[in-house]
């Protein structure tokens, strides 16, 4: 009965490793080929690779050569003479280019030119913003429908109802996209000039944050306010969207809408000013 | 036959020399194998970084051959049946195949995405190693600038890869990203509709997010790695201070084996941990947040950790925006594009304002401990205080629910922590490397046992100095003369 000699342990526990490296792995093409099985795929490729890194990493740990060993550190900086022999080679062509001056602003002239030549395809990625920033799809007479298509008269929602509405046949158009809130059942002068823009107290803003862009989903009948989930930014919707709390900037654009002849909602107009975050040329 | 094999040199040999013939490789590759690596755990975490990558490379190529990157509208009739006859993407659709049609493509696609979290995790505490020990110094500044490039590629690649599935989520996370563009002066509304191919939502940008994450950012990391570590390698690595360590050394083990199998372990660790995660852990289930519509959002739209700095940023930064000459600089630009702007470049120049600070321009491979270094470390904690505090800020929605408290008081109280709490932090911190240097503290000492004596007192009695302590630690010695 003698103590287990030293070194017998460490290889004993690098062979446990491997084995079970290799008992995973096997298992591990089974459960792929019985069907496969995300939780059980993932612990067997960790035991496999796990017990192959603790073997490898033990291995190399106990019964390798440790050191500690020390090697110099040569000086990084070239010497005085590799300097000036650099130095020399590098003349050789400066002084070939630098005696034609001629030929060398041709060339840069060339260079130049090609560069602002292949700048150009850029252009092709995208199309010119042009007016489509400031422009929605809504025009003089748009009826509004909700994201299945239905029509929307003045008392389709309930009061503290709310839908997201797009312009007849533009339910694509997410710059469209609009939020009809029936915050009352009486007209609401959300500001001066805006007395016919609310039939029967249907209130209709931009539903894209004048902040960064999210849609402006939430709304709080009690406080009559708006929420962005994105980064909250708070809207008053008596008073026209003006932004109470938060990051944006700005109030959200109104659509002004009214009752068409067979009872439906439909928009006076676009949107009197760009939707959506701000943009440099926004005036 | 035994004969026969006797005679001739083993196979790997002849192989060996026959490769020599033709490249004379053997004084490069033997003094590569006689390289010395220091040991210290800290050194691993930014090969934690690189082996995250590998497995990133792996898992990414398998999911290529499934993933769709495509808008083109279809109907789902696979087999996961809440989203059966909804109308979705062709990306969206095939990252639900990757998920449930695919075999072993759900486990592949969760260590791909636990993969991204580990690998710019470890960039960021590999980056705080190399600061807090001024690893960055001389001659060393630029393979920092070589890592911050790299720090920056792979949180875009990060966005760009969770962005790709067209899911409710990320949809939204694509929308902010266009509004800040927008927001740039001068050229954001051209630069906006050139990246995404139109006004938001445009048909190209998924197909074009594909090609940049799986072609141009990876390639891009792969010649900045590939320079990392060539320059590491020929510049050797640094070292802390300790007994025989100057300098004009290197203490550790050899490339081969020892450092060669304790690498390739660390490999094989680093896999089975994102292996496990991939496995047990659920990341981003797109399948629960449905597919993107532009009106719609869900609350508590959070992005992955590394995004959430500048998520917090856009919350907290107050509602202001310039507007001079008919022309508009948004509100997003000075949260989305400036504070990332100037957060890289001081990043970058940090080895250089430091060295105009102190005034010290030489070579240094012995490395800082940090406390000794009281600036410096008041500075890194400082910033790593405020990015900490905007991250905070990216749940402030869901701290508003969980603790009750108004939305309104938690901003505010963001915007105090990010300006008042990084000074404080900062003297803390400086305070405490002033004490510690000056006491004895952190130099370990062997511990005490503690003995109760006959007559009823206790009494200490250090106990036997521990192997790693410096004191016993054996002298280094060269290579070749232990054979």
């Amino acid at each position: 009965m003698t103590e287990p000699q030293p070194g017998r342990r460490p290889e004993q526990l690098i062979a446990l490793g491997f084995i079970v490296a290799i008992v995973a792995a096997l298992a591990l093409a089974g459960v792929y080929l019985s069907g496969g099985q995300a939780q059980a795929e993932g612990v067997l490729l960790a035991l496999a690779l796990g017990g192959l890194g603790f073997g490898i990493t033990a291995w190399g740990k106990y019964l390798m050569p440790q050191g500690p060993y020390i090697q110099a550190r040569e000086e990084l900086t070239s010497t005085p003479e590799e300097r000036r022999a650099f130095g020399a080679a590098f003349e050789r062509g400066e002084a070939a280019f630098g005696r034609r001056a001629l030929l060398r602003r041709l060339l840069a002239g060339a260079a130049g030119a090609l560069g602002l030549a292949l700048v150009f395809p850029i252009r092709s990625l995208g199309p010119n913003p042009g007016r489509s920033l400031v422009a929605t799809s809504w025009r003089r007479g748009s009826r509004m429908v909700d994201l299945d298509g239905k029509l929307l008269r003045a008392d389709t929602l309930e009061v503290g109802g709310v839908a997201t509405v797009f312009p007849e046949g533009h339910t694509d158009a997410a710059d469209s996209q609009v939020l009809l809130i029936r915050a009352s059942d009486a007209p609401i002068v959300t500001r001066p000039g805006r007395e016919t823009w609310s039939p029967r107290g249907n209130l209709a803003y931009s539903k894209i944050c004048t902040h960064a862009g999210c849609p402006v989903g939430l709304y709080q009948q009690q406080t009559q306010q708006l929420l962005c989930p994105c980064h909250q930014s708070l809207f008053d919707v008596l008073r026209g969207a003006k932004p109470v709390f938060g990051p944006a900037p700005r109030s959200l654009p109104q659509l002004p809408i009214a009752v068409d002849d067979s009872g439906y909602l439909v928009a006076q107009g676009d949107f009197t000013e760009p939707v959506g975050p701000s943009f440099w040329n926004r005036r | 036959m035994t004969t026969d094999k006797d005679s001739r040199p083993p196979r790997l040999a002849r192989v060996a020399r026959w490769t020599d013939d033709r490249l004379a490789a053997s004084r490069f590759v033997r003094s590569a194998l006689d390289k010395i690596f220091p040991d210290h755990w800290s050194f691993m975490l930014g090969e934690i970084a690189m082996y995250s990558f590998v497995v990133l490379l792996l898992t990414g190529t398998y999911l290529t051959f499934f993933f769709v990157p495509s808008l083109r509208d279809v109907v789902y009739q696979g087999p996961y049946a809440p989203l059966r006859g909804v109308h979705m993407t062709e990306a969206y659709k095939s990252t639900i195949d990757i998920s449930f049609s695919v075999r072993a493509g759900l486990v592949m696609r969760q260590i791909h995405h636990w993969a991204a979290i580990v690998f710019i995790g470890a960039i960021l505490v590999h980056v705080c190693r190399v600061f807090f020990t001024g690893a960055f110094r001389r001659p060393r500044e630029l393979n920092w600038i070589v890592g911050v490039a790299m720090l920056v590629l792979a949180i875009v690649n990060g966005f760009a890869g969770y962005s790709l599935p067209d899911d409710l989520l990320s949809g939204t996370g694509l929308r902010v990203a266009y509004s800040i563009i927008l927001s740039v002066p001068v050229v954001g509304t051209w630069s906006a509709f050139l990246i995404f191919g139109g006004a938001y939502p445009a048909s190209s940008i998924i197909s074009r997010l594909f090609v940049v994450h799986i072609l141009i950012v990876p390639a891009l990391i792969v010649g900045l790695l590939t320079a990392h570590l060539a320059i590491m390698w020929h510049q050797k690595h640094t070292q802390f201070g300790g007994r025989g360590r100057t300098e004009d050394n290197v203490v550790g083990s050899p490339l081969w084996p020892s450092y060669a199998a304790k690498s390739v372990g660390l490999f094989s660790i680093t896999a089975a941990v994102l292996a496990a995660l991939g496995g047990l852990a659920q990341v981003n289930p797109i399948w629960i947040y449905g597919p993107y519509t532009p009106a719609q959002v869900s609350s508590a739209s959070q992005p992955d950790w590394y995004m959430g700095w500048l998520d917090g940023a856009l919350r907290v930064w107050p509602n202001v925006e310039i507007r001079l000459f008919h022309h508009t600089v948004g509100n997003t630009f000075f949260p989305g594009v400036l504070l990332p702007g100037i957060t890289f470049t001081l990043l970058a120049l940090w080895p250089f304002l430091e060295a105009r600070f102190t005034g010290d321009h030489e070579p240094h491979h012995l490395l800082d401990r940090p406390r000794d270094r009281p600036f410096r470390t008041a500075m890194g904690v400082a910033a790593l205080t405020f990015y900490v505090v905007l991250f905070a800020a990216a749940g402030t929605d869901v701290l508003a629910v969980y603790l009750h408290i108004s939305e309104n008081a938690i901003i505010w109280t963001f915007r105090a922590l990010a300006l008042g709490l990084p000074p404080i932090t900062a003297w803390v911190a400086h305070r405490l490397c002033r004490e510690l240097a000056a006491s004895k503290a952190g130099k370990r000492q062997p511990p005490n046992i503690i003995v109760r004596t006959p007559d009823g007192g206790y009494d200490a009695r250090p106990s036997a100095p521990l192997r790693t302590d410096s004191g016993i630690e054996p002298e280094p010695t060269p290579l070749s003369e232990r054979g």
